[in-house]
């Protein structure tokens, strides 16, 4: 057989799909040579936010790896730029030699902008666009370390989430008045800047930049117009992108913005081809996959002598970033005879725009909510005609035709023409027929079809779309599994132990279908507490499923020694309470004594054998465990409140004791810690507690969901009441509705950001019967916990003791 | 073989240890749930975490410290390069017997 040289110049997704198909249709018939600037073949680009954030490594990103090449007889020149054509001679010359063609193929991509600023060429200064730079930021970011990005696009707040999740002090400096006003409206931005900053990500909107300054040769601040000074470690330049086009003009091929090519993707010159992001076709260059995977499939066809036109398509886009969910197409300027229709629902931070002009849906923005922006971009790319449904339109196709609202006769009642990945521009019909020919899981579907394969964000579709096709016989996958010894969820678990009166640990290995014997240390103690939390009177809490801390009542230091913190109650002592410390402290050399964040005393460093001895003195003076160890409530921080304070409204460190007596002891997700201030000044820090009380003329506000550790976040409010009473019941409903509810390990915040404030509210403040059955519940596992584990431990202080000493025996 | 008489095994708290004091350092006996028994050195090779304080879970422990899970017959480090010692260890009409061996061979060296 004659073998034709094909060389192609960049190893970018463009050109190793373009070598898929070509490879597809004609196996063995192009003797092939790449070559790559970047020293390593062809992977997921897209991907590299994910691999920047922790949730992906590059292995798992790698598209084309050496197998693959050695496959299909590719020579690999990676790592070596080519440097000249002479498309007289028909060779390319790379840095180490020259190659010969039939067939060039360009696929140069395109390079970063970077803004000449005073300053752009100092150490730490980086774009993004390859694993390169992902890696430098990945070895900058250490928590606390600053990063600076210029650019609130795609790019720019992948890059700012990406280095937020890694614990980076991230700012964003944006030119225009919102992020990404390519792709959103003003009220979509608002909304996602909002969410951005929730997480911690400053974002300065309208800022021009001026100059970068350095230190010692590093990039210490970026300056503002304003002057602003914004010091970081890291500057990210993600201001736009432009095709790569000087190899090619210096070769004498026709450019302009891009190289331009035909609709056959040829270029001036009949043996040459190009592809991908730096070309220009028709005026429009390109900065997303879904069009150069088109263009991939014409190149393919071309080099076949098949005949084929390019044709750009609408494009959509999405933002890889976990928890922003947004979505647009189209186009969604404002002008003369379109019209808005827009939903709105602020308490789900959901927004919806759809553009219609003369009958069609010509443009969609939405943030919040995505999940019909398929089903829209569909009308959009079709140009159909929704007179029909225009009142409904905005809720999606749920409501057109039949009224249901489940997601799956959503995905069901698509056409198939309907688009399910943009990425790869794969329709329904495709997915459906890979089905129907036996791909019966997401593996099988996204090696067949290429759906979900790339940017990932259609996966939950495809999912939709396996199971309406197969039924019961695709399993949906669930969520995470607890651990390696289970394939159920924390919340599958806790929903199983209720339904199925799961009573005892053996019960739930058994009727589950764990795979170990008796768990690990991650399941373990979880279920240990859903049994406990569920089961208060059948079932008892197991010391032995308990971490050390919790099985020793106390916190083990990191030299195998513990502390010991007692409780006091709402912060108050006594001098009988400070003597019996005092004197314990000198009985067992105690080496520290330190007062806590958590308005108490804690004794560090004694030892293990001395645990149940210091006890029995301390429960002597009155003083129990302050549980400063346990997944339950520590500690009911307090103001002085009437009793002293000229600002006083209402009894604010009274109202902190009763609350601690009432909670203590009772085991919980996680930790619980609570606060009650006496007027809105806060001297309690009450807004940053689980639960947070704020006395105020009227009564109290009762607050919840706050974090001060490794999340800070003020809590929101759960209701206003009149008495003292009220308080204390919506607190305990509120705990109580936690423990039956939350996922082990997840603090009170975390779980009503999953469940919604508003779902809470409707149990502990609207509905009173509800609220009613909480407070019973939760006394009636208090019967059982409301006790203090210290004085128990102390009738059984041998087990603190060593079972034997052989240090005599062994000396002999 | 050298087997020392240690305690009753009910001393031990079923899917729980306790710990054994040695010239050579602490040993930590070990009792899971189907009434097996192990002893291994009560130090974890990491940070010295007291093994006798962590969980028990099937033939395995988790160091209480930064969870390495040691398995109690190898005394192999499930995903780390890291071994710890361990003893002979047996169940005599529900006495526990340890092997000193060990512990005699090298204070004697
Ligand atoms: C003793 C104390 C520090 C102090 O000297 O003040 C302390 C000490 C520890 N804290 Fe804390 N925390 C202490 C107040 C706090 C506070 C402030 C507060 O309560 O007002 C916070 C922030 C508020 C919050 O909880 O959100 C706090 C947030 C944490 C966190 C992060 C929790 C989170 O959800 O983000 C951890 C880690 C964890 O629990 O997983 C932690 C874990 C720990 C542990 C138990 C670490 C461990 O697992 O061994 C520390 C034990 C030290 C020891 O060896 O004894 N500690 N810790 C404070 C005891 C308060 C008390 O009287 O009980
Ligand atoms: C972080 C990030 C996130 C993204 N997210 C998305 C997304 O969610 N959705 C989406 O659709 N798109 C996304 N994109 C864009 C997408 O990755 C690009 O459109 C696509 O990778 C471009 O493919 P290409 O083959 O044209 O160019 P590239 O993939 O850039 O490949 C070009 C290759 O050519 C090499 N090269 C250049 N000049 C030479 C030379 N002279 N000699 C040898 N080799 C040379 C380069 O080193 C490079 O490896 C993202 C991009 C980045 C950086
Ligand atoms: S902040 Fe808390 S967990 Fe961290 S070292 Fe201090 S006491 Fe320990
Ligand atoms: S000391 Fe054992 S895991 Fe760190």
């Amino acid at each position: 057989m004659s073998t034709r040289k094909l060389v192609v110049i960049g190893a970018g997704m463009a050109s190793g799909r373009a070598l898929e198909h070509l490879f597809e249709a004609a196996a063995g018939e192009w003797d092939v040579t790449l070559f790559n600037a970047e020293p390593r073949g062809n992977y997921n680009r897209i991907m590299l936010s994910p691999v920047l954030s922790g949730e992906k490594s590059y292995s798992e990103i790698v598209i084309h790896d050496d197998d693959w090449y050695a496959q299909h007889g590719v020579t690999c020149r990676f790592g070596e730029q080519v440097l000249r054509i002479d498309t007289e001679a028909k060779v390319v010359e790379g840095e180490n030699g020259h190659v010969p063609y039939d067939k060039l193929l360009i696929a140069t991509g395109s390079s970063p902008v970077i803004i000449p600023l005073p300053g752009h060429d100092l150490d730490g200064v980086i774009a993004y666009r390859d694993l390169e730079d992902t890696n430098r930021m990945i070895d900058t970011a250490k928590p606390g370390a600053k990063a600076v990005i210029i650019g609130g696009g795609l790019l720019g707040l992948e890059a700012a989430a990406g280095l937020r999740l890694r614990g980076m002090d991230v700012s964003v400096v944006h030119l225009n008045g919102h992020l990404m006003e390519r792709q959103l409206d003003e009220s979509a931005g608002f909304l996602l800047r909002k969410s951005l900053e929730s997480r911690g990500i400053d974002i300065y909107c309208g800022a021009n930049s001026r100059e970068i300054l350095g230190q010692d040769g590093k990039v210490r601040a970026l300056v503002l117009d304003d002057g602003t000074e914004l010091p970081c470690d890291l500057l990210v330049m993600a201001v736009g992108i432009r095709p790569n086009i000087t190899l090619a003009k210096a070769s004498g091929i026709a450019t302009g913005r891009g190289i331009h090519v035909d609709d056959q993707m040829v270029t001036s010159h009949a043996d040459i081809l190009s592809v991908g992001e730096c070309i220009e076709h028709d005026g429009a260059v390109f900065g997303l996959v879904a069009p150069l995977y088109d263009q991939a499939k014409v190149v393919a066809q071309t080099l076949l002598g098949e005949d084929a036109t390019f044709v750009p398509k609408q494009l959509s886009t999405k933002l890889k970033v976990t928890g922003c969910d947004l979505f647009s197409a189209g186009d969604f300027a404002d002008g003369e005879g379109r019209e808005d229709i827009v939903f709105r629902d602020p308490g789900r931070g959901v927004y919806k725009r759809l553009v219609i002009e003369a009958g069609r849906l010509i443009g969609a923005v939405m943030y919040g909510d995505t999940s019909d922006s398929n089903w829209f971009f569909g009308l959009i790319r079709d140009n159909t005609d929704i007179e029909e449904m225009r009142e409904t339109l905005i809720f999606g196709p749920a409501y057109q035709g039949s009224a249901s609202l489940d997601p799956l006769s959503a995905v069901a009642a698509l056409p198939r023409e309907a688009e399910i990945c943009g990425c790869n521009g794969v329709c329904k019909g495709t997915i459906a027929d890979a089905i129907q020919g036996g791909a019966t899981d997401l593996g099988a579907v996204r090696a067949q079809t290429k759906a979900s394969a790339s940017c990932g964000t259609c996966t939950g579709l495809v999912e939709q779309l396996l199971q309406v096709s197969l039924g019961d016989a695709f399993q949906m996958p669930t969520a995470q599994p607890i651990c390696a010894c289970c394939d159920l969820s924390h919340e599958d678990v806790r929903r199983l132990i209720r339904s199925q009166e799961l009573k005892s640990q053996d019960a739930v290995w058994q009727e589950l279908g764990w795979k170990t014997r008796n768990g690990c240390h991650v399941c373990r103690p979880a279920v240990n507490f859903y049994l406990l939390a569920d089961w208060p009177l059948e079932y008892r809490d197991d010391p032995q499923s308990r971490f050390v801390n919790e099985r020793k009542h106390a916190n083990i230091q990191k030299d195998g020694t513990f502390s010991v913190v007692p409780r006091m109650w709402g912060g108050i002592t006594n001098p009988a309470e400070l003597r019996a410390i005092a004197d314990a402290a000198d009985k067992y050399n105690v080496p520290t004594v330190k007062v806590t964040g958590g308005q108490r005393i804690d004794l560090l460093g004694v030892k293990g054998e001395d645990l149940p001895h210091i006890w029995a003195d301390l429960n002597k003076a009155g003083l129990v465990s302050g549980h400063a160890y346990s997944k339950g409530l520590r500690t009911v921080k307090t103001c002085v409140g009437t009793d002293h304070c000229r600002f006083g409204t209402q009894d604010s460190t009274g109202l902190g004791i009763k609350l601690e007596k009432i909670l203590w002891g009772s085991w919980t997700p996680h930790k619980v810690k609570l606060a009650v201030s006496g007027c809105p000044r806060n001297c309690a820090e009450a807004t940053c507690k689980d639960v947070g009380i704020i006395s105020v003329d009227s009564g109290y506000q009762v607050s919840v969901g706050g974090a001060a550790g490794m999340d800070v976040k003020e809590t929101e409010r759960l209701g206003d009441v009149a008495t003292e009473q009220e308080a204390i019941d919506l607190s305990v409903a509120f705990i109580q509705l936690y423990r039956e509810n939350a996922k082990y390990l997840d603090r009170p915040y975390k779980w009503v950001a999953k469940v919604g404030l508003d779902w809470v509210k409707e149990r502990v403040v609207d509905d009173l019967g509800e609220r009613a059955r909480l407070i019973v519940a939760f006394d009636l596992s208090q019967s059982i916990y409301r006790k203090d584990p210290w004085a128990e431990h102390v009738q059984s202080a041998q087990a603190f003791q060593p079972v034997a000493d052989l240090t005599l025996e062994a000396a002999e | 073989m050298s087997w020392i008489d240690i305690c009753d095994v009910t001393d031990i708290p079923l899917r729980g240890a306790r710990k054994i004091k040695t010239a050579l350092g602490c040993v930590a006996l070990f009792r899971t749930e189907t009434e097996e028994v192990f002893a291994v050195t009560d130090s974890c090779p990491h940070k010295n975490g007291p093994l006798s304080e962590g969980i028990v879970h099937g033939q395995s422990v988790t160091c209480p410290l930064h969870n390495w899970v040691f398995d109690l017959n190898t005394g192999q480090a499930s995903a780390e390069d890291a071994q710890i010692e361990t003893h002979g260890v047996r169940l005599e009409a529900g006495r526990v017997l340890l092997d000193a061996g060990k512990l005699r061979a090298r204070s004697a060296a």
